[in-house]
């Protein structure tokens, strides 16, 4: 019996859980960004990032290559989220959490509508960034297309991380963070520093959809849905106030999700979602905060 | 003395008045709209029992479409396999979906704020894909049609519906039937919620802390608000099957879960009266944006923009609103010379 089990096909199994749970990554992390400084998941995140990667079509259309489109959608799209937080989030910044989480559904309803009336809701799709030749290691085969997107997309993540770690903004918007009233008497624009939190977060995003769209024969307006719930997953899974956890969560998650869905027959591809969302309500009712979360604490 | 008199007079008056408008409101629409005031008295109801939960005990729910799609599909299941007659089946659907919100509540005594609405949530994706796995009971992708497949078992069908010597038709009958459970349901909400057990609700909404050390059992408390809620979720979700005759995965969708806490922040979280004006929102504006433009996308639009406008003026809801409007009359009635 253990004899017959076939190792190559798990390693393979796993090699594309990876690579899945690796474009979930970087929409999960875009999610923490705006959790940890307002306390809001934004259901809009995955709208964003679906208008985000129409840009990137219509400049490709328009005969710029992947990565040329690449570079500006990112750039535009973190001056669209800049923009987005201060004309509809800040507003209701003082307001209580669950009207923001309101605005965030709105927002949700508005872009992916915007997107369907600016670009017809025909299919469309987008050139493959990577070759999709397979490299074959020891009978397991990669693309260089998988490694290629786990690698932008940590990669994304890292810069992000060494922008809040290393500069003196990424230090300002930490700062915003986690005590608003010490930052502002200290001269940080605490509001600012939430747009710029806004603005990374859609950059990151469109980062996201520009992986994910490749992938995919075609795609419409409604390519970010699965992704945007997987990276909710994931990120509670990890933890939503810790970037590190929402790109450990991912991962397990793609993993978790792809070998079940091998392995167990009974779950097969109908039953994936509901099964991996159950582990992920298991985890969290022996660790509430998720795996590499925090808890909160408050004197009373 | 005089105040308190002239307190009750103002509240029958207003009873009155809405037990006028109750009656009387099909005759200044058309019958085919009478079906959507019906709809409007389906999301009514769920949105009582939401802001029971969400709005009075603070426990913020993603997935009570989950449960209507509960109480819907038992009242499809018990007319199309047990042959019962679908309204009589609407005690059993409050039950089911009670039952089930109560074992929601108890993985939710693990978990907070945002999380609990993500676990809510992922509780509300996940009900098509079982809705379909378990075909043998709720049929699958197709679903439940009881117009085919129970046809004995509607009511209603030959068109009209007699009830006490009056001879409705079927789109006014299921006005009447659903609004009728929505006021009763109103009513109890607000007997449940203006005493000891409302008081026990809103001290967890306020402070957990503090709730627990004046002796409130959190636990209790907390699986009691679920279980009520999803007794008016699991009303709501057979009101639904009734008046759709058909039941299938998608009429509950994690749109519908969304669509219900839009309508009850829209509304006014900690108010019933503004549940009214939720309800109608959450069922007349898809119609409205529809009517703006009906070119691809742009009713999306408009609806998205109109919830971020809403908030942004009124951040409290309707009923907030509604609260402040009303505080001159109620500090005179209400507050001790």
């Amino acid at each position: 019996m253990l004899l017959a089990f076939d190792w190559t096909q798990l390693a393979q199994q796993i090699v594309i859980g990876l690579a899945s749970g690796g474009v979930w990554a970087t929409l999960a992390v875009a999610l923490v960004l705006i959790y940890r400084s307002t306390g809001v998941v934004n259901f809009a995140q995955g709208e964003m990032a679906m208008f985000s990667t129409f840009i990137a079509w219509s400049l490709v259309d328009h005969g710029l290559s992947y990565w040329a489109a690449f570079l500006l959608t990112v750039a535009i799209s973190f001056v669209g989220g800049v923009a987005i937080e201060r004309a509809v989030i800040r507003p209701v910044e003082r307001a209580p959490v669950l009207t923001v989480v309101i605005v965030t559904l709105g927002l949700f309803f508005l872009v992916n509508g915007a997107a369907r009336w600016l670009w017809s809701p025909e299919t469309r799709s987008l050139p493959n960034a990577f070759s999709t030749r397979p490299i074959d290691v020891a009978g397991v085969a990669f693309s260089i297309q998988d490694l290629g997107t786990i690698g932008v997309s940590l990669g994304a993540v890292a810069l992000l991380w060494a922008f809040f770690r290393f500069t003196k903004l990424g230090l300002a918007s930490r700062a915003a963070a986690v005590n608003p009233d010490a930052s502002r008497l200290l001269g940080v624009r605490v509001s600012w520093m939430l747009a710029l939190g806004w603005g990374l977060a859609a950059a990151l995003g469109a980062v996201s959809g520009m992986l994910t769209a490749p992938a995919l024969a075609s795609f419409d307006q409604n390519l970010m849905q699965p992704v945007l719930l997987y990276a909710f997953a994931g990120a509670v899974l990890g933890g939503l106030d810790s970037p590190f956890g929402a790109v450990v969560g991912t991962l397990l998650l793609g993993v978790l999700i792809n070998l079940v869905g091998t392995y167990v027959d009974w779950v097969g591809t109908s039953l994936r979602l509901p099964f991996a969302l159950a582990v992920i309500l298991g985890v969290l009712l022996v660790r509430p905060e998720g795996l590499f979360g925090h808890a909160s604490a408050r004197r009373v | 003395m005089r105040r308190r008199a002239l307190g009750i007079g103002l509240w029958l008056l207003l009873a009155a008045l809405v037990l006028t408008v109750y009656v009387i409101a099909p005759r200044f629409v058309s019958d085919f709209h009478s079906r959507d005031l019906a709809q409007a008295g389906v999301f009514f109801i769920a949105i009582v029992g939401l802001n029971i939960l969400t709005g009075y005990t603070g426990q913020i729910s993603l997935g009570h479409g989950a449960l209507m799609a509960v109480g819907g599909y038992t009242t499809a299941a018990l007319a199309v396999h047990e042959h019962w007659r679908d309204v009589w089946t609407i005690p059993l659907a409050g039950l089911a979906a009670g039952i089930v919100g109560f074992l929601i509540g108890l993985p939710a005594l693990r978990l907070s704020g945002i999380y609990l609405a993500l676990a809510t949530f992922a509780f509300a994706v996940a009900m098509p894909s079982l809705l379909r796995k378990f075909s043998g009971l709720t049929g699958g992708g197709q679903g439940l049609r009881l117009l085919e497949q129970a046809p004995l078992q509607v009511t209603g069908l030959s068109g009209t519906v007699t009830i006490f010597g009056h001879s409705l038709t079927q789109n006014h009958f299921l006005y009447y039937l659903t609004w009728a459970i929505g006021l009763v349901g109103f009513v109890i909400a607000w007997l449940i919620l203006r005493g000891r057990l409302g008081r026990t609700f809103r001290a967890v909404r306020d402070s957990e802390v503090a709730a627990a050390s004046a002796g409130v059992d959190l636990a209790r408390a907390k699986t009691l608000a679920f279980a009520i809620s999803g007794v008016y979720a699991g009303v709501a979700g057979a009101l639904l099957a009734i008046q759709d005759e058909i039941v299938n995965p998608l009429s509950f969708s994690f749109l519908l879960s969304i669509l219900l806490l839009v309508g009850a922040v829209v509304g006014g979280l900690g108010s019933l009266p503004g549940m009214v004006v939720g309800a109608f929102f959450v069922q007349y504006l898809p119609d409205l944006s529809t009517r703006v433009s009906s070119a691809p996308g742009v009713p999306d639009f408009v609806y998205g923009a109109a919830i971020i406008i809403v908030m942004i003026l009124l951040p409290s809801g309707v009923g907030g609103l509604l609260g402040r409007l009303a505080e001159p009359l109620t500090t005179r009635l209400y507050t001790r010379p």
